[in-house]
């Protein structure tokens, strides 16, 4: 299936990259040629096999993964906003959305 | 192990930094300091001096994962890895180098400048996990951890020469360990001796709370099992993956490793994994796929990277994404992001997950026959530094011994079988059904002795 480079365009508007020209010119020949190598998986009849689910073990899938409900420590604001590009007020701070 | 193997290890890291670039946080003092509380602490790890790769988390050091995204980011809790490895009295000397998000076969795609072979210093040292891979190598430390998500420890360990474990699917906690494709990812073990790769393992392996994927299977003593009897041993031999696109000097030392296993007792058993072909295919549509998703977190909003003069918040979220990420991460975040849109899922994304189950099976019908198999690791020896930075496919192609186990979940080790005639390492990898990690230590154990890999590169530390 070609791709072009408008198809290049909307997926980077998607996975919110504003990509360059430059980058949209190298990054769609590549994309294609990735693109045409994986559609070899098209010479497989695949209509009877189950699509694998992660990578669980028969072992991991029989692991029971609850745990009661109960109330822990947590990070708490202080650690949790030292790391933050733009804290204020105990809150994260972003640019205005509208 | 004392006080002073730690120094001398925090010394060899420094002054080997310059010519490797192995190495993106030493943590002189910190690590002295851990050093002399355990080293009375009688610990099966006590005083030992750990490298750990920058996508593992570990408290009051950086964890960038070679991306300028993070850049200087401090986690505020331990990967359970390195908390067990610390209760056992494992010393962390700093953060190792690796391709951004460990995405990449050569190291190339770090932010901050590739890592150097020490065999040969203008070739790659593989990756993603080429920083931890060099600095075993080199002699800095005798363990490192990395993570393996489609080869990122076994073809790093088979181009430095040393030995490289990637666990089954679910025996390493991944919680602490930075999402890249999450049913992919398991945290791996470099190691020079088997006995140590086989220790490291017994003490960080196991359930884990924090993450739901481990699995509740015991913990064996693996190093316990390493007796060199090879008796009874069926060894798999997948002839078909020894054909077109195999460095013959590489495929040559790989059949003479399995010659050895004749003379050690082991059966060689003819196997066949009629899907190999289309591994790579799969892999780079899950694995984008799911990376697209993990990479979705790095927004500016709560830790890292923030672009500058953004006055309005999609644009903040698109133009720190497009300035804190490399080429090699774009490209994969857009193939992933493409192949789960809306009218391409069924084709690529189920399809894949689809053959996964044909790749899976090959492997459950092959242990039927045999105990474990043998194939390369790498379908060459390193490559030069720039030579296949500009073309993602034939990278992506290095990966095509080892990211089978990936998808199964099963676990693989990589093991030094010699240099080439360029005086460069050859590797050749054992993989075994689910939990056979005892079975491949055994196995790689026996090799060692009867064929020691005792050669060192050029670049060592010294050892006076």
């Amino acid at each position: 299936m070609p791709i072009e480079e408008k198809d290049i365009a909307k997926v980077a508007q998607l996975a919110h990259l504003e990509l360059d020209e430059a980058e949209l010119k190298v990054f769609g020949p590549q994309i294609a040629d990735i693109i045409t190598y994986v559609e070899q998986l098209n010479e497989l009849d695949t209509a009877n096999v189950s699509p694998a689910l992660g990578g669980l073990t028969p072992e991991g899938e029989k692991t029971d993964s609850s745990r009661d409900d109960e109330t822990a420590a947590s990070l708490g604001q202080k650690i949790a906003l030292a790391e933050a590009p733009d804290p204020a007020e105990g809150h994260f701070r972003v640019p205005k959305v509208l | 192990m004392s006080v002073k193997t730690v120094e001398q290890a925090i010394t060899a890291a420094e002054n080997l930094n310059e010519t490797l670039n192995a190495f993106l946080e030493i943590d002189r003092e910190g690590a002295l300091q851990r050093a002399a509380a355990v080293a009375d602490s009688g610990g099966p790890l006590a005083g030992v001096p750990v490298a750990v790769k920058d996508n593992i988390c570990v408290l009051g050091l950086q964890a960038s994962c070679g991306s300028r995204i993070l850049g200087d980011y401090h986690p505020p809790y331990n990967a359970t890895v390195i908390e067990r490895l610390t209760q056992a009295g494992g010393v962390v000397i700093g953060k190792t180098n690796c391709d951004e998000f460990a995405m990449g076969s050569s190291n190339e795609n770090s932010a901050f400048g590739p890592v150097r072979n020490p065999w040969d210093t203008t070739r790659v040292p593989g990756g993603s996990s080429g920083g931890s891979a060099a600095a075993v190598a080199a002699g800095i430390v005798p363990v490192a951890l990395g993570s393996d998500t489609g080869g990122s420890v076994r073809q790093p360990a088979s181009l430095v020469g040393v030995l490289g474990l990637k666990p089954t699917y679910g025996r390493n906690s991944r919680y602490g360990l930075v999402a890249f494709a999450s049913s992919l990812d398991q945290v791996g073990i470099f190691a020079r001796k088997v006995e140590d790769v086989a220790r490291v393992l017994g003490v960080i392996a196991g359930r884990d709370r924090h993450d739901a994927t481990t699995a509740d299977v015991p913990v064996p003593d693996y190093v316990a099992g390493l007796t060199g009897d090879l008796k009874g041993a069926r060894l798999g031999f997948p002839r078909a993956l020894f054909g077109a696109g195999l460095d013959e000097e590489v495929g040559n030392a790989v059949k003479a490793v399995v010659d050895v296993y004749r003379d050690l007792g082991a059966e060689i058993v003819d196997v066949d994994l009629p899907h190999a072909k289309y591994a790579i295919a799969v892999y780079y549509i899950i694995a984008t796929a799911e990376a697209s998703s993990n990479l979705a977190r790095f927004d500016g909003v709560r830790y890292g990277f923030r672009a500058e003069d953004t006055p309005e918040l999609r644009q903040m979220y698109r133009r720190t994404r497009e300035e804190g990420f490399g080429a090699e991460v774009k490209r994969r975040i857009m193939l992933g992001t493409y192949v789960l849109s809306a009218g391409y899922y069924d084709a690529y994304y189920l399809k894949a997950q689809k053959v996964r189950t044909l790749i899976k099976n090959d492997f459950l019908t092959s242990f039927k026959s045999c105990d474990a198999l043998i194939t390369p690791t790498s379908p060459s020896t390193a490559f030069p530094i720039g030579e296949k930075v500009d073309d993602p496919l034939a990278m992506y192609l290095n990966d095509i011994y080892t990211v089978t186990a990936n998808l199964a979940g099963v676990p693989g080790i990589s093991v030094p079988c010699g240099l080439s005639a360029e005086r460069l390492p050859i590797g050749f990898q054992l993989l075994g059904p689910y939990w056979s990690e005892p079975t491949l230590f055994k196995l790689a154990h026996a090799y060692a002795q009867a064929r020691p890999f005792t050669e060192r590169p050029p670049v060592f530390a010294p050892s006076k």
